[in-house]
């Protein structure tokens, strides 16, 4: 058994197994930022700090001495709690197929938010510094027009261009953002989303807790997301009605090259 | 050519990936048993300089062994899943298999956990 102490909690191997399945069926759409930047991992639970390969100078504890200290980000761990009735987990052994899985799905939400806002926003108390706040570009404006999108996606696309940053580029949008694209059509018919496709050679992802919209670079070496412990369920504890569950990570982000994204506001 | 004493089915029924794996696994067999005559007779033999000779040698048999260990674990994921779940914990060994539920390596070789959704990496995917 490991820390989750998914074998402490009264739940059948058949209700572990739906809980599992609908926590990754939420998860994976919800995941905007996985699909655009490099992920390592995960390298377990146990795994406290990435290696930065930087050092600072420090004062040494005699004379004619150098002392250095290396410098590490420290993973952060997240942990979405939710409960789950035991009425309805005994439901699921017997083959019911509508389980009120509401509070799992909206954990399964909270986490995927928090990790998108950390990589492209950063979280500042974590000492990550997310794609927006990194980048050397000036944002570009997108307007509430979402048939212009194309315009400023593709001059996204040119500064990166000019930057030496090469292809294939991919987009992350806001909820609202995404809706407006996969909705409009441009004069002649074509839709937005599809012209949006051609101009970045990349995917266009659906990311919830993106304010506007990122252009990047999906070359790989530029946004690094390292994983300790990757989403996972575990058991808190449970009493005569409930039981106490939780989704959660540990992981760290980093920028590697600022100028390989462009932000677009709102 | 003659068949392999360690082969249970005619060899021509088995493909050439099992064949090497059959190799592999009997030259950790030997590397073993060698080991473990080495073990033996330096513990058995009254001349100090001669069991260290033989020291020596059975610890060279524990890197061949290591190695085609190794190799068994690059080319069968099942053993991979095991070594990766008992290996180098500190955990009783008893309890670990409670927490190995069947992870699956993914393309960087890394083991998601027990418990684990096993997302990883979704890099390119737009949905």
């Amino acid at each position: 058994m490991n820390h989750l102490l998914r074998s402490n909690a009264p739940i059948t191997d058949i209700a572990w197994d739906r809980l599992d399945i609908e926590g990754r069926e939420r998860l994976v759409p919800a995941l905007g930022a996985r699909k655009l930047v490099d992920f390592s991992g995960p390298l377990g639970w146990g795994h406290s700090a990435t290696n930065l390969g930087r050092v600072s100078d420090i004062t040494a504890p005699g004379e004619n001495l150098r002392a250095r200290q290396r410098r590490v980000l420290p993973l952060v761990e997240l942990r979405a709690g939710f409960v789950i009735s035991r009425d309805e987990l005994l439901d699921a052994d017997r083959g019911a197929t509508d389980l009120d899985l509401t509070e799992l799905d909206a954990a399964a939400r909270r986490i995927a938010v928090a990790e998108n806002i950390a990589v492209f926003h950063g979280w500042a108390e974590a000492s990550i510094v997310g794609v927006t706040g990194a980048t050397t570009h000036e944002p570009i404006t997108l307007g509430t027009d979402y048939a212009g999108y194309p315009g400023q996606v593709a001059k996204a696309v040119e500064t990166l261009l000019e930057a030496g940053v090469s292809g294939p580029y991919g987009l992350a949008l806001g909820p609202k953002e995404y809706t407006g694209v996969v909705e409009t059509t441009e004069h002649g018919g074509l839709v937005v989303f599809d012209h949006l496709r051609q101009i970045l050679g990349g995917p266009i992802v659906w990311a919830p807790g993106v304010t506007g919209a990122v252009v990047l670079s999906l070359r790989g070496g530029d946004f690094l997301f390292e994983s300790g412990e990757d989403l996972s369920l575990g058991y808190s504890h449970h009493d005569a009605n409930n039981v106490h569950l939780y989704l959660e990570e540990s992981f760290s982000f980093r920028v590697a090259t600022p100028e390989a994204a462009v932000a677009l506001t709102a | 050519m003659t068949q392999s004493p360690g082969l249970y089915e005619p060899e021509g029924r088995l493909s050439p990936e099992l064949l090497d794996r059959h190799r592999a696994i009997l030259s950790v067999q030997e590397e073993l048993q060698a080991i473990d005559a080495y073990d033996q007779r330096v513990e058995a033999t009254s001349d100090a300089e001669l069991a260290a000779v033989m020291a020596h040698n059975r610890d060279e048999e524990k890197e061949h062994a290591a190695m085609l260990l190794e190799w068994l674990r690059r080319h069968d994921p099942v053993l991979d899943r095991n070594l990766r779940s008992y290996l180098f914990t500190g955990v009783p060994i008893t309890e670990i298999e409670a927490g190995a539920a069947a992870p699956v390596p993914d393309d960087s070789g890394s083991v998601p956990a027990a418990g684990s959704f096993g997302v990883g990496s979704l890099k390119g995917e737009s949905l």
